[in-house]
């Protein structure tokens, strides 16, 4: 299983060194737009992903309940380390309330 | 400008460190001895990869399933050094350590901030401080094993997903259409698509010409 561990640890590197050594003069003003719209549709898709899904179905349960009052709270300014901690409670209270 | 960027760095790491206590408490319970979860978090170092990881060892997948899921969960860490290589410019063995602490959340405080200095500084903060936390926490929870295991019953996967929603607010602003297209693809892919695919559908998104700014 150290192995399986190992070899895997080296195929996610390969992704961030890669990005690290293609030259920037290879990438360019439209590069730099692709790799910032990439950001954001990973984060959406990741949003997406932490907040409905269970293995490979879509779920609605209290984790929904996180997302819209940390909504709220971003929309509110409140910093970041209080929304993260607002998700946990939330999600951790709407299931105390049988949920 | 500074001080606002060092709260920020350690939040976020304060906040994924204590989701590494889920991992590591999954890892465990899904059958890896304590060193291999550890080194999933020292040498993997990439959340979304580590969980495909061992969900699928869990879910009795073949090591090259396993291997391959982790792999092609991180296809958007070489578009995160793409940018983080012309902000950073590291050099020699930095370059190699820059690319190690390359993950969503480093990228995204190093992208949120103004200036060329406080983005330098927002990655290996924000970078430094989830390594440490993020694998202080995977031993604690690899250790308590099941103890900590209810990742539901603490709220965790709540936090994983406000943290993530934290982290995409500042760009939604000028990205609005795009996100929503991503996040619906997504959404779309879920239940269609094997594990890690749907954010790489995402990531197809924003190759297209669609939800521009202008």
């Amino acid at each position: 299983m150290i192995s399986t561990v190992i070899f895997a640890s080296l195929a996610v590197y390969s992704w961030k060194i890669l990005g690290f050594l293609i030259p920037d003069r290879l990438i360019g003003e439209r590069g730099r737009l692709i790799a910032e719209r990439m950001t954001v549709s990973l984060l959406a898709a990741l949003v997406m992903l932490q907040g409905f899904s269970s293995q490979s179905d879509l779920v609605l349960d209290a984790r929904a309940a996180s997302l819209v009052v940390a909504g709220a709270l971003l929309a509110l300014r409140v910093p970041y380390i209080f929304v993260v901690l607002a998700g946990a409670v939330v999600a951790a209270g709407v299931r105390l309330l049988g949920f | 400008m500074s001080r606002q960027v060092i709260s920020t760095s350690l939040s976020v790491g304060l906040a994924t460190g204590l989701y590494g206590v889920s991992f590591g408490a999954i890892g465990s319970a899904a059958g890896l001895t304590v060193p291999a979860v550890m080194l999933l978090s020292l040498l993997m170092f990439s959340g979304a990869s580590q969980f495909a990881f061992v969900g699928i060892v869990a879910a009795g997948g073949a090591p090259i399933t396993a291997i391959s899921s982790a792999w092609l969960m991180g296809v958007r860490n070489s578009f995160y050094g793409l940018r983080l290589n012309t902000v950073i410019g590291p050099r020699g063995l930095w370059r190699l350590l820059a690319a190690q602490l390359t993950i969503d959340e480093s990228n995204a405080v190093s992208a949120a901030q103004e200036g060329p200095r406080d983005q330098k500084l927002g990655f290996w903060l924000t970078g430094g401080a989830v390594f440490v936390f993020w694998n202080t926490a995977t031993l604690l929870g690899a250790m308590a094993g099941n103890l900590f295991g209810s990742v539901e019953a603490w709220g965790l996967d709540g936090a994983a997903a406000a943290a993530f929603l934290g982290l995409l607010w500042p760009r939604l602003k000028n990205n609005l259409a795009l996100a929503g297209i991503g996040a619906l693809v997504a959404l779309i892919a879920i239940p269609l698509t094997p594990a890690g695919v749907p954010v790489l559908l995402a990531a197809v998104v924003a190759l297209l010409p669609i939800g521009g700014k202008k």
